[in-house]
């Protein structure tokens, strides 16, 4: 059921009020809400949230066959349908444009941009790989899922820590994580996507991190995807106000400096949340 | 996959595998003549990369749902030949790649078409793509422009796109399905006259530095291919108003040739 469009004081009362860089909720245009990542008891299991938008992954792993064409790599499917429990507008089966954007997006940052090792994920070339299976649950929505999904995403991934397995001739021998440590997976970089929003008024500044009303009214979204080491791996800017080369650089370089400080602020929550749990060695 | 004989994308002598030079385009051919029932239509090829869009409209909108009070609803379909890549093979429709395509082209073209000047009604873009050796997004957007400049439709500009992509450290223009499974690579659409960028697009990793330079080097590059695609109208043009004055002629059509 799609929502009704933002009544015209809504709006005139946003665009007025990012004209003088004000934003409703007491933001500057290029600061972020601080992600707040809180884990599960199970490995790989993190909730992401950006303000009230809340994203919920979770990774599990099994051993399958690989497929004929790529014996030596272990695979990702990620699962991301948003239910009716984000929004009221999205369906299940039947996937709205923003979902797809979101869905393809995720593929691009996590798969394409090769983040996870996948020839660390294989056991026995041609008949024992991992199949790492992340499902992305969104739990609500108050603007820009797509940020909040890609963060969820890489986090449960660097948070996860598959069963060692012990490979002897053909025999193979998984050690459950009560006898031996379970081990990391092999991540190779660490991608965060920032989202801009660019408004009609092309005298207004555009704004990272956009709140619902805003990602409503914005007349496009760029997002960006970089690690912290200067690595692009996805732009995506499809369509919408168009923008001149040099704004469109000083926009990639601020996302630059968002995603080294999003880097800290995992890393730190990752080691805060090692540290809490307590791995015996017997 | 890996490619099993190992082909050069840039050798010594400054060649890449299917002849041209770096910062060399691929040839471009146009055809505007009319396609079936459609009020405009473009056959656009990049080298290999043939793509034929049919445009329809602007006329009354198919489902009232998706009329939009005070503009018209552009609504783009895109389907990809099961016979245009080296294997054949059958794509769903609802495959989120092409939703995916679409959906860029149809948010590309939104602030590009006067869409306020049709209030209620509909435009259909319908996509077909022939044949694929890379830059597909890009024959689809120059298509597209000029199915749209073919049907009378009003826009505000040309949208030119191309794709660059870098070896290590040499740029490069216009890529073919070779070069793009192999080097990073972007898409870029500009509108010429004002030359600001409506579409950028880029899904593998490449450093900040070496993006800003094939950036602005595709940037430019859209300015070559609106020369190309003006020549194509004007030409198109020509042919339309000779066959109106061996039919009627009349003094007032000359002036229109200019």
């Amino acid at each position: 059921m799609r929502p009704p469009s933002p009544s015209i004081p809504e709006k005139e009362f946003v665009f007025d009020a990012l004209k003088h860089s004000l934003r409703l909720d007491g933001r500057l245009p290029l600061e972020m809400r601080t992600p707040a990542l809180s884990f599960g008891t199970e490995l790989g299991c993190v909730e992401c949230s950006l303000g009230k938008t809340r994203v919920l992954a979770n990774i599990d792993a099994k051993m399958v066959k690989p497929t004929p064409e790529r014996p030596f790599e272990g695979m990702l499917s990620i699962h991301s349908e948003i239910s009716p429990m984000a929004a009221s507008e999205y369906e299940i089966g039947r996937p709205s444009e923003e979902e797809v954007t979101i869905t393809r997006m995720l593929d691009k940052v996590l798969r394409r941009s090769d983040a996870l090792d996948k020839e660390s994920l294989c056991i026995i070339a041609g008949q024992r790989v991992w199949h790492l299976r992340l499902t992305l649950h969104f739990l609500a929505d108050a603007g820009n899922l797509l940020d909040c999904a890609c963060m969820a995403g890489i986090v449960a991934l660097k948070h996860f820590r598959r069963p060692e397995v012990e490979v002897v001739g053909d025999e193979v021998t998984v050690h459950p994580p009560t006898e031996r440590a379970p081990v990391p997976l092999a991540i190779h970089h660490t991608p965060f996507c920032i989202s801009f929003a660019f408004f009609p008024d092309p005298s207004t500044q555009p704004v990272i991190d956009p709140s619902l009303l805003e990602q409503r009214l914005s007349a496009g979204l760029m997002s960006v995807a970089l690690n912290a080491q200067r690595e692009l791996c996805v732009v995506q800017k499809l369509g919408g106000v168009p923008l001149a080369p040099d704004d469109l650089l000083a926009y990639i370089n601020v996302a630059v400096a968002k995603a080294k400080e999003l880097d800290v602020i995992v890393e730190e929550a990752l080691k805060k949340d090692w540290s809490g749990r307590h791995v015996e060695v017997r | 996959m890996a490619s099993s004989s190992r082909v050069e994308i840039l050798n010594e002598g400054g060649f890449r595998s299917d002849g041209r030079k770096q910062f060399e385009l691929r040839d471009m051919v146009i055809d505007l003549s009319q396609q079936g029932t459609a009020d405009g239509s473009a056959l656009v090829s990049h080298g290999l990369t043939q793509v034929i869009v049919s445009v329809f409209g602007p006329r009354e909108a198919k489902m009232r749902s998706q009329t939009i009070y005070d503009r018209a609803n552009i609504n783009v379909e895109l389907s990809i030949a099961s016979f245009s890549t080296g294997e054949r093979r059958k794509r769903s429709r609802g495959d989120k790649r092409i939703l995916e395509m679409a959906a860029t082209i149809k948010s590309t073209f939104e602030p590009v078409v006067q869409t306020t000047l049709y209030p209620r009604s509909q435009i259909d873009i319908f996509v077909q793509v022939l044949q694929q050796d890379g830059g597909l997004l890009q024959a689809c957007i120059n298509a597209t422009t000029l199915a749209l400049a073919s049907a009378g439709i009003p826009l505000y500009d040309f949208v030119c796109a191309v794709t660059g992509g870098v070896h290590s450290t040499s740029p490069m223009l216009d890529l073919t399905t070779l070069e793009e499974s192999d080097i990073p690579h972007v898409t870029v659409a500009t509108m010429p006259g004002s030359g600001k960028v409506t579409l950028a697009t880029m899904e593998t990793r490449l450093h900040v530095d070496r993006f800003e330079e094939i950036f602005r080097l595709a940037c430019e590059a859209g300015q070559i291919l609106h020369k190309e695609m003006r020549a194509a109208v004007r030409s198109r043009t020509g042919v339309l108003i000779s066959a109106m004055q061996s039919a009627a002629p009349r003094q007032g059509i000359k002036k229109m040739i200019r």
